[in-house]
């Protein structure tokens, strides 16, 4: 294993940090605009007709872009144990909410149309809604609060442990630093699905999603901007108070944190990080410019830009921090002690090495068998195979 | 310890993982039907296999939707519920879950859409294709999911790291090529085969005692009843390697599912029926067949298979091995880098059954402080409830079997009676639909109630395992998941019955088309009519 030799430790937590990003903006980017199309779908379709075009531009699309997000929770496993125990057992009733809206969204999409039932439909039109609209929500509400810092802390025999009892723990979550990161993740989600409509739709589908999706682009840039002053006024932000060894084991206990001082003042250590808000700046700019002026494909991945640079951006603030614990600092988990071990890091590098390749090809593949707008036609002659 | 905590967190997993197995060996095994029947149809152009494939995939798809969905359960809530677990192994335990996702679910995910919205799209080998890639998906993925649990079965690979806490991965290829593994995961796609071909029986069945769809039930059985023989048999054989894996792999769960309380000079006898009574430990009424169970379990006349008895004093042994082991762990971990090296010998000579001092903590903080009677309670922990292991067991092994009767007969009649199925072979055929998922969900249980007290054989206690929650947060959960599942399990069915009632789809054009080139065909060849089909 020559390769594994070459690798090191800290080079192997840095990749895999990077692609725990790489899966969090795959899953944005994909399964993101079924999200966001799944909430604006009582907005820009007033017919059952147009109903059924929404939901069938991500009909053939939707179960592959959700396996992103079932990924990135085995990867979070695989290769941050400690992260996934302390979160999502942290934020558990928060997690059973998406889990609920996450079940009922596949199973909207499979079984709305198979009855004619009006009521039937209109149900099953309010689950693909809130399918889309609370998972988009609460997931930037997640962010908020790793950025606010959680109150957990870690025995001696690394048991996570919570404060506060379930009613406390989960609408204390919703402190408002972390409800606006939850309007600007829903907001720029329903962007990116009005993007995709516009790509996927025409007349007046598309004519009503480019209106939304103007007004989400605006809300989402706005609300990023505020955010950011907000880290630079109100919030500290985490520290190391000793020196840490980055290739060391992984123990959270291990290292010495402080929670004070700013996180923006990553900026001042690594300037170059800035590309990232720029990127999420840049990319909204581009999208509402593409959306007033009705350019299709551009718009779609200036969205994607756009999204790809916010959330960089707060992993970049962040790092080397994960997952801060503000009742017992010490606990926070760090990317230098919260992986797995050095081999397992490996292996599941060169697996993911093989795969990932493979993965984008077949559903660059898929995307282009499916290349094509959307008609009425198009559902109400196919009645039996589409949704 | 909150027992009533980790209660209730069992019962949500248990809850979960098997209303998930509902909808996973439905999945696993009409994905291999339909595209079989999909390659008969690029084979032979016969479009009666075409619809086949679409009224089968039809309901594939109902099914599979609630698969997926209560799959994202799955995978998130060793997380939510069993944090402790999930820093303890995930080292190990995370890999397989990841790799999964990585080859298996999404290749299974990304096609299964253009399964459906593709049929205008493609060519018909190209679609052909997308079908077997999903079949290939569904069933890598059973693969991955099973050698996660297979390790928690038989933890090989892997050792405690006294700087980290927890378990590390010492070798991927044993984790991968575990042996409880391979043979469950045989056992377990089989057994998906299996409930596949006698659902595609039974509806077809149904069609048959209707007077409707003839030819696609008459040809639907004689595929599912072909695919179905060579499963059962297979379920059967791999479940016996299942046992001889046991056998010195788990000897408790193989000890407590034979109701065997006292090791038995070899050959042992098998109890094919009888009252196990653990209080007692005895067990009332036993039929006993000589020679069988030593057969099964060693393959040999002469090894012997230690009973409960013997096993509660081993775990004796090993809890007081494992103290010594947890002992020089505090020091460990107090001292860090200054710990002596003949400390950390002593630490690595002992570890392995450092797991079992952990079955202390159950009832003290400090296992150390623990009492002679809380050592032998632990020690008595350690035997599961035999009881329901012993029967749940036989049920499955009845039902095991009679599978292969019920293939051979209808592959019989499909192939050397001209598919003709008398009226009670039908009625029966549609009476067992259920049967199968009874047999899968038995066997979960055996393999999961059999290896408790442990989440991980002899590594890691249940009671540990647990997320420090409050029970009202797990009664808020148990709750919603308990409601949620009811209404979508109740939708579920009203709509498989009402797509088995509405029947195939006909394609009218394409099969006059198709008829006309064949009668073209028949008459340019040989002159003989048209409908000389043998199958009527």
């Amino acid at each position: 294993m020559i390769l594994f030799e070459m690798i090191d430790f800290d080079t192997l937590r840095v990749i895999w940090w990077a692609l725990l990003g790489v899966l969090l903006i795959g899953f944005a980017l994909t399964d993101g605009f079924d999200m966001g199309v799944g909430a604006l779908l009582p907005f820009v379709a007033k017919t059952d007709v147009e109903r059924r075009v929404v939901i069938n531009t991500v009909g053939p699309v939707w179960e592959g872009n959700q396996v992103w997000f079932i990924l990135g929770g085995g990867a979070i496993f695989a290769a941050w144990p400690p992260l996934y125990a302390v979160s999502f057992s942290g934020f558990y009733l928060a997690m059973f909410v998406v889990l609920a809206a996450l079940i009922v969204r596949p199973v909207a999409f499979k079984y709305r149309s198979k009855r004619d039932g009006a009521a039937w439909r209109a149900r099953w039109d309010w689950a693909l809604f809130a399918g889309g609209a609370v998972p988009a929500l609460l997931f930037g509400v997640a962010v908020g609060n790793v950025l606010l810092g959680v109150p957990f802390h870690l025995t001696e025999d690394l048991m996570p442990m919570y404060d506060g009892n379930f009613a406390v723990k989960f609408l204390g979550l919703l402190r408002p630093f972390a409800l606006l990161a939850g309007v600007v993740s829903i907001s720029m989600l329903l962007m990116h699905g009005a993007a995709w409509l516009n790509l996927k739709t025409q007349g007046l589908v598309a004519a009503r999603a480019r209106r939304f999706g103007v007004i989400a682009g605006m809300v989402a840039a706005g609300g990023y901007a505020l955010a950011g002053l907000w880290l630079a006024l109100g919030i500290d932000g985490f520290a190391f108070a000793n020196e840490v060894t980055p290739n060391g084991p992984s123990n959270p206990l291990y290292s010495q944190v402080t929670h004070g001082g700013s996180w923006l003042s990553a900026y001042a250590e690594r300037p170059w990080i800035a590309v990232a808000p720029l990127m999420g700046f840049l990319g909204i700019a581009l999208t509402l410019r593409g959306l007033v002026s009705g350019r299709e494909v551009t718009t779609l991945l200036w969205s994607k830009l756009g999204i790809t640079g916010i959330i960089a951006s707060v992993g970049l603030t962040m790092f080397p921090f994960i997952l801060p614990s503000t009742v017992d600092p010490n606990s926070s988990l760090t990317v230098w002690d919260a992986s797995s071990s050095h081999q397992t890091l490996f292996i599941m590098l060169v697996v993911t090495a093989i795969f990932m390749p493979l993965i984008l090809m077949y559903t660059a593949w898929v995307y282009r068998v499916l290349w094509g707008k959307v008609t009425e036609d198009d559902v109400t002659g196919n009645s039996d195979t589409v949704y | 310890m909150e027992i009533g905590l980790v209660e209730l967190s069992r019962l949500q997993f248990a809850m979960t993982a098997m209303y998930h197995f509902l909808f996973v060996p439905l999945t696993l095994g009409l994905s291999i039907l339909v595209a079989i029947m999909e390659t008969v149809y690029v084979m032979t152009n016969r479009p009666i296999w075409r619809q086949m494939t679409k009224f089968w995939g039809m309901l594939f798809g109902i099914n599979f939707a609630l698969g997926v969905a209560t799959g994202i359960t799955m995978e998130f809530q060793f997380g939510m519920n069993w944090s402790y677990y999930s820093h303890y192994v995930g080292d190990i335990f995370g890999a397989p879950l990841a790799i999964e996702g990585l080859m298996a679910f999404f290749l299974e995910a990304t096609f299964v859409g253009l399964f459906f919205f593709g049929w205008d799209k493609l060519s018909k080998v190209q679609h052909m294709v997308v079908a077997w890639l999903v079949a290939i998906g569904s069933n890598f993925s059973a693969l991955w999911i099973l050698i996660a649990n297979g390790w928690m079965q038989n933890p090989v690979g892997a050792a405690f790291n006294p700087e980290t806490m927890r378990m590390e991965m010492t070798s991927f290829f044993d984790v991968v090529f575990n042996e409880v593994a391979q043979a469950k995961f045989v056992h377990t796609v089989s057994a998906g085969y299996v409930t596949a071909s006698v659902f595609v029986m039974g509806v077809s069945a149904l069609y048959l005692l209707q007077e409707r769809h003839k030819d696609l039930a008459r040809r639907s059985i004689a595929v599912a009843s072909a695919f179905g023989l060579a499963s059962a048999l297979s379920v059967v054989v791999l479940g016996d390697e299942s046992g001889y894996s046991a056998s010195h792999t788990q000897k408790m769960k193989l000890a407590a599912i034979e109701a065997m309380w006292e090791t038995h000079e070899a050959p042992a006898p098998f109890t094919a029926i009888g009252f196990p009574d653990k209080e007692a430990r005895e067990t009332h009424y036993a039929v006993e067949i000589p020679w069988v169970m030593g057969l099964i379990g060693t393959r040999s006349l002469t090894q012997e298979i230690p009973g409960i008895n013997d096993l509660v004093d081993e775990a004796e042994l090993r809890i007081r091995d494992g103290l010594i082991a947890y002992d020089a762990l505090m020091t460990i971990r107090a001292e860090r880098d200054a710990t002596s090296p003949e400390l950390r010998a002593t630490f690595e000579a002992h570890s392995e059954n450092l797991g079992f001092a952990l079955l202390l903590k159950r009832y003290v903080d400090d296992p150390r402080e623990a009492t002679e009677a809380q050592i032998k309670q632990a020690a008595n922990d350690t035997v599961p409830g035999v009881g329901p292991l012993f029967w749940a067991f036989r049920i499955m092994v009845a039902l095991g079997f009679s599978f292969i009767a019920v293939m051979l007969y209808f592959f019989y009649r499909a192939s050397f009676r001209r598919m003709q199925f008398p009226r009670w072979s039908l009625y029966a055929a549609v009476a067992i639909i259920p049967t199968p998922w009874i047999a899968a969900e038995l066997g979960w249980f055996v393999a999961e109630f059999g290896r408790q007290p442990w989440t991980v054989d002899g590594v890691l206690p249940t009671a540990l395992s647990v997320s420090h929650l409050s029970v009202a947060d797990l009664l808020i959960s148990l709750a919603g998941f308990v409601i949620f599942y009811t209404v979508l399990f109740v939708i579920e069915m009203s709509l498989m019955v009402k797509y088995i009632r509405k029947g195939p789809f006909q394609d009218v054009a394409e099969t006059e088309a198709w008829q006309e080139r064949h009668i073209h065909r028949l008459r340019t060849h040989d002159g003989q009519g048209p409908f000389a089909n043998p199958a009527e």
